[in-house]
């Protein structure tokens, strides 16, 4: 295949950026999209150039370290798969792809389509998390919990953090994000103590970073790799109304 | 055989049962306010790392983490799929500690230290109940009570799961637990750093070089001790299971500064990943052991079907049951398709090798769900509905919902990859490099032979001997992390707590520093032809052929010299392109290849001298007459641990092995 690529470059996060043209004559449909830009780096680096920074780690679809946009949406044009899981047999011989980095101010570029997302890490920090002390556990039969919720909980804790939300949304909110860390420990019992103060701390740590807000348009839902359901924004919001009229701090 | 005086495993005394209760019950402790002031470096955060900071940070240690990703929660147990396993009994069928005990023994081909593994299999209850607290949604039944399956290597269910990623769902419990001490400013993270040296002061390991990867500069970081969890070394066969970070690097540096490697040549081949497509391949993806709970494995039986299917002119669903070749079930009735990793992959390379291979390449066999789908889960499904003489169309529609909830995204994943749907075709799999055994040698306190350094998780010599079960990496990491280390640290950190930090611009601070900075000049001052990619394939070429699946006394030799030239080569003509001093991901790359190109070096010897077959370490010149492997207990009975002299040149120390509690026997899973 015969594949044109139009990249965002950019040096650092000083850097304003532009778009670099690139062809690329003998692409497989059996490789994933980062093998393309494996392809395209060992190019530019035997032509004494720059090769183009991006993230990923596992590539297997899990990590969610891997973050491009390719023609306008997060991860590519499949539904329900990482750029890492994107294989060029989605596209077609003679096809012009255009990759940037996510865009949101909450997430700067580092170099090319490398974004820093620690922002992540601290609305984790504010409170997604269960306090309980190593060692401190009972047999973990003793706590019961029906299948229903623990599937409903296991679905939303399946969020590996990529961003691709973030990145779909108009108003780069981290909605869903948020969501489904307080949806996967409020459907479970080990997570009532905390119920309250977790979603108020962690809202909170959110509009600190710089999200937009939500208006429910949906396209986190559409574009997210893992398939975390807006229903979880939904569950997100009551418990933030419920927390904020309800909570005795 | 004696045991090295350099090797101090330091098993306390008493029968196995007692070692571990006694132990903790008389180690030296550290008072509360004396935690406060002793600073602990952790290297890695995936399931040992993480676990292990956030332990030690809520004993109140002032705790450092290190990675090279750009969060804590993308380390590579994060992809870790099928389940971990822990002797609660929940399934009533027999499992105890001293069986958990016996199949790990015995699955490593009895070349784990029998303390250490006794000591996991008691500290395995703990873990899942700590897991649960966490708010690890672990599978569940109906009643609101945990769900077990099998893995390979047992006869018991004792494996719990998330549906296919338990990795994810245990690494994100430690990354959160983690983040918490993160917010009460117990721990304090470096991501996107990478630990490029140690700094040893007085003959102890006292801090650690790293280098931020955004801005190129180089950091120094004290410590009372360091702890490295920095994963296995999967990747110096360049296409592995591994992620593409995955590095030998914190470890090949401590073990040049003094740390012995601990059987460098044990490495796990996972049977069931999907094959190699071509050579763009940047990387390969497992699909999970707990497949075999319901995937047969088979090849044609006639080598002509075999053909056609390789030249696309037969579908294999059109093969007739009576000309199927179900070679595990066949060699291997007791244990079927659930025999253990290494005895699976060779039995794969075996047919594939006498010409039944089912791809273009030659190199796959199958894995197929139609006969659990059909007469397993749909006849489930139809008894349960009260439908009487389903067709297969009905029981094929029947089944498939309950095979989906139990594999939709290990089958999602196989569809993406191939472009092939695992519910219509079987799978084609086939063996590819998954986990290190080996690692650094520590002892029952989990420190290495350099003191204060310590080793946790894959990047330690470990509990699997040979062979790993499936299972137990989640096991024996979070092992290591929550209920370990959190115990026997204090007995090195007791003696250390009238040692006050030690300035990072000591002599030693800046001599560590300048070692790497003299790598990275060197690196970039090559200024070659080829890129680091280069290199690092041939190295992967030379690996899998002749340190792989099969190896013998000659490929062996050959590769130590292929691997030598490669190295020479590689400093002559590799190029860096960039500048040290900003986010460079091929200056990474490269730093950590010139590393797997000295270890791959030692991996070869390790499996030279080794003259036996035991485990994932099959050395063709000795098998039994039916091809299983042949171990040799009177010669090799013992861990092998090099010490590094000088490059190209190590010296072996041994660890004798000494089973009092197991009975050594040939394993067979017939």
């Amino acid at each position: 295949m015969k594949i044109t690529l139009k990249v965002w470059r950019q040096k650092n996060s000083q850097d304003a950026g532009h778009f670099e043209t690139y062809q690329l004559d003998d692409v497989s449909p059996d490789m994933s999209f980062l093998e393309m830009f494996d392809v395209l780096n060992e190019k530019l680096i035997t032509e004494g150039k720059d090769p183009v920074a991006f993230d990923h780690d596992c590539r297997e679809g899990i990590c969610g370290m891997c973050s491009m946009y390719i023609n306008g949406r997060p991860h590519g044009p499949l539904r329900g798969v990482t750029t890492c899981q994107l294989h060029m047999r989605s596209f077609k011989d003679g096809d012009t792809i255009v990759v940037e980095p996510w865009r949101a101010s909450a997430f700067p570029v580092i170099k090319d389509l490398s974004v820093d997302r620690s922002a992540f890490d601290r609305i984790i920090q504010a409170g997604g998390y269960i306090s309980v002390n190593t060692g401190s556990a009972q047999d973990a039969n003793t706590i019961l919990i029906p299948k229903e919720n623990a599937d409903k909980a296991f679905a939303a804790a399946t969020c590996i953090g990529c961003g691709a939300c973030v990145a779909a949304c108009k108003n780069a909110s981290a909605m869903l994000f948020v969501s489904a860390k307080v949806s996967h420990l409020a459907l479970l019992p080990q997570g009532q103590i905390e119920r309250k103060e977790r979603v108020l701390n962690m809202i909170k740590q959110m509009d600190e970073e710089g999200f937009g807000n939500c208006t429910n348009t949906g396209a986190c839902e559409a574009e997210c790799p893992k398939g975390i359901s807006l229903e979880n924004i939904a569950r997100l919001n009551r418990e933030y109304i419920c927390a904020s009229l309800t909570s005795e701090k | 055989m004696a045991t090295s005086p350099k090797l101090d495993a330091k098993i306390p005394e008493g029968p196995l049962q007692e070692k571990w209760t006694k132990f903790r019950s008389t180690v030296p402790l550290v008072n509360p306010a004396n935690k406060r002031n002793l600073e602990i470096i952790v290297v890695g955060s995936g399931l040992a790392g993480s676990s292990a900071a956030a332990s030690l940070a809520e004993l109140g240690y002032k705790v450092k983490v290190f990675c090279f990703q750009d969060s804590a929660r993308r380390a590579h147990s994060i992809a870790a799929q099928g389940g971990i396993n822990a002797a609660k009994n929940y399934q009533n069928d027999g499992d105890s500690v001293y069986r958990l005990f016996y199949d790990t023994i015995k699955g490593g081909d009895y070349r784990a230290r029998e303390a250490n593994v006794y000591r996991l299999a008691e500290v395995s209850a703990n873990i899942i109940d700590q897991c649960v607290a966490q708010g690890v949604p672990f599978a569940r039944e109906y009643g609101g009570y945990l769900s077990n399956r099998s893995f390979g290597g047992t006869q018991v269910q004792r494996t719990f799961y998330a549906a296919g990623q338990t990795g994810q769902q245990l690494l994100l419990g430690a990354y959160s637990a983690l983040m918490r001490q993160v917010a009460l400013g117990q721990v304090k993270m470096y991501t996107r750093h990478e630990m490029l040296n140690i700094v040893m002061i007085d003959g102890k390991c006292r801090g650690i070089i790293a280098r931020n990867l955004i801005t190129g500069e180089l950091e120094r970081h004290f410590g009372h001790a360091v702890i490295l969890a920095s994963g296995g070394y999967g990747n110096v066969f360049y296409l592995s299971t591994n992620a593409m970070g995955s590095n030998a690097t914190a470890i090949w540096k401590a073990h040049k500064k003094g740390a012995f490697f601990g059987n460098p040549c044990f490495t796990q081949i996972h049977p069931t990943c999907i094959p190699v497509s071509g050579e763009h391949q940047s990387k390969l993806t497992l699909m999970s052991e707990s497949l075999r709970n319901d995937g047969r494995i088979w090849v044609p039986k006639k080598l002509e079907d075999a053909k056609a299917i390789r030249e696309g002119r037969l579908n294999p669903n059109d093969i007739k049951e009576e000309d199927r070749d179900y070679y595990l079930e066949r060699r291997y009735p007791a244990f079927g398709n659930l025999v253990p990793r290494d005895v699976a992959s060779r039995a794969a390379k075996e047919r594939c090798d006498a010409g039944f291979g089912v791809n273009a390449t030659g190199e796959a066999v199958f894995l197929d769900f139609a006969y659990n789908l059909k007469y397993k889960y749909g006849m489930m499904e139809a008894n349960k509905r009260g439908i009487k003489n389903p067709t297969e169309q009905q029981l094929k529609e029947l089944g498939r919902p309950i095979v989906e909830e139990k594999y939709g995204n290990l089958f999602d994943m196989y569809k993406q990859i191939t472009g092939v749907d695992p519910y219509e075709n079987p799978m084609m799999i086939y063996p590819a490099v998954h986990y290190t055994m080996g690692g650094l040698w520590v002892d029952y306190h989990l420190m290495t032979t350099v003191p204060g350094l310590y080793a946790l998780g894959e990047a330690n010599f470990s509990d699997h001997g040979a062979n790993r079960l499936g299972a137990s990496a989640l096991m024996q990491g979070l092992a290591d992390g929550y209920f370990i280390i959190p115990y026997t640290i204090g007995a090195y950190l007791s003696n250390e707590i009238k040692t006050k930090p030690i300035s990072t611009n000591h002599e030693a601070f800046v001599q560590a520093e300048n070692e790497v900075k003299d790598q990275i000049n060197k690196l970039m001052n090559v200024k070659g032809k080829h890129s680091v990619d280069h290199f690092h394939k041939k190295l992967g070429k030379i690996m899998w052929n002749k340190c792989g699946m099969a190896r013998n006394a000659k490929g062996l030799q050959e590769a130590i010299e292929e691997i030598r030239s490669l190295r020479e080569e590689f400093w002559k003509d590799v190029k860096v392109p960039g500048s040290d001093k900003e986010f460079n991901p091929e200056l990474e790359k490269a730093g950590r290849v010139a590393d797997f190109l000295e270890l791959g070096e030692l991996m070869c010897i390790d499996a030279l001298h080794r003259n036996e077959s035991c485990g994932g370490h099959f050395r063709e010149e000795y098998q039994t007459e039916d091809g299983e492997a042949l171990r040799d207990d009177a010669n090799f009975s013992y861990v092998a641990a090099w010490e590094f002299k000088e490059l190209g040149k190590w010296e072996l120390h041994k660890e004798e092995l000494k089973f009092e509690n197991i009975k050594v026997a040939q394993r067979s899973y017939k």
